[in-house]
């Protein structure tokens, strides 16, 4: 406490705000931080590339059975399969973690080796879901 | 001892924070329904896919599904914006640009699905 009497009035003290995004690797980051952030990138890209492409889409299978081939031919493309394939995996992801935020509201595994392991669950199950629509888009079944 | 404090804030905070969990929850019980649909449909053409769209209510369900998305979208987006932009003006343009977009989206979904 006696550094802090000693310092003038008015020094500047350290501030603990947002780090900025190039910082963030220089920080060790915990399964719950991974799925988080992990959280946050999917929703963007959800909103960015997701709600343009999966409503023109949608329009497309929609109208009429002229736009419905070409809604099929679309998604036949390798690049398309890519983007949706990109999609799945942040719908998926964004759905897990979301349910895993809607148990921590509720107080249940708020505790450090429970979230740790929700986070883990979060992961295996969306990455696991992913690669079975990897499988689907890409025609192994 | 009461201590009157100054709270400071915008004061929509808990606002957001409850429309997030409630637009989740509405698109959670959406997506269930549709994939168990379209697990239950045996074959995807034109006509059974057009169909499931074809009566009212399937197109207010998604509606509200579709809302409730346009609402989370922004709650979420608004956050990255405010803990990540730091110039007011820049954040002022991709904010208000965000609203546009998503109230152009929420016209574009109902052309889709009253066009059916």
């Amino acid at each position: 406490m006696a550094d802090a009497v000693e310092k003038p009035a008015g020094a500047a003290r350290p501030e603990f705000r947002n780090i900025h995004v190039t910082e963030l690797f220089g920080y060790r980051w915990p399964l719950a931080a991974l799925v988080s952030g992990m959280h946050r990138i999917s929703g963007a890209l959800l909103f960015l590339i997701g709600l343009p492409f999966l409503l023109y889409l949608l329009q497309q299978s929609l109208l009429s059975e002229i736009s419905f081939e070409n809604y099929r031919s679309i998604v036949s493309h390798w690049f398309a399969k890519l983007v949706l394939l990109a999609l799945a995996w942040a719908y998926l992801h964004h759905f897990c973690a979301g349910i895993r935020h809607l148990f921590l509201d509720l107080d249940i595994g708020t505790d450090k080796p429970k979230s740790r392991t929700s986070a883990a669950v979060v992961l295996a199950i969306s990455l696991t879901l992913t690669l079975l629509v990897a499988a689907k888009i890409f025609g192994v079944f | 001892m009461t201590t009157k404090r100054l709270i400071v804030g915008a004061h929509y905070g808990l606002g957001s924070w409850l429309a997030q969990r409630v637009t989740a929850i509405v698109m959670t019980i959406y997506t269930i329904v549709l994939l168990g649909w379209l697990f239950a449909l045996p074959e995807l053409t034109y006509g059974t896919w057009a169909g499931m769209f074809a009566s009212s209510w399937m197109k207010v369900l998604t509606l509200l599904m579709l809302a409730s998305l346009f609402w989370h979208a922004w709650v979420g987006v608004r956050n990255i914006f405010m803990d990540y932009i730091k110039p007011t003006g820049l954040r002022l343009f991709l904010q208000a640009s965000t609203i546009v977009a998503l109230v152009g989206y929420a016209a574009w979904a109902v052309i889709i699905l009253w066009s059916v």
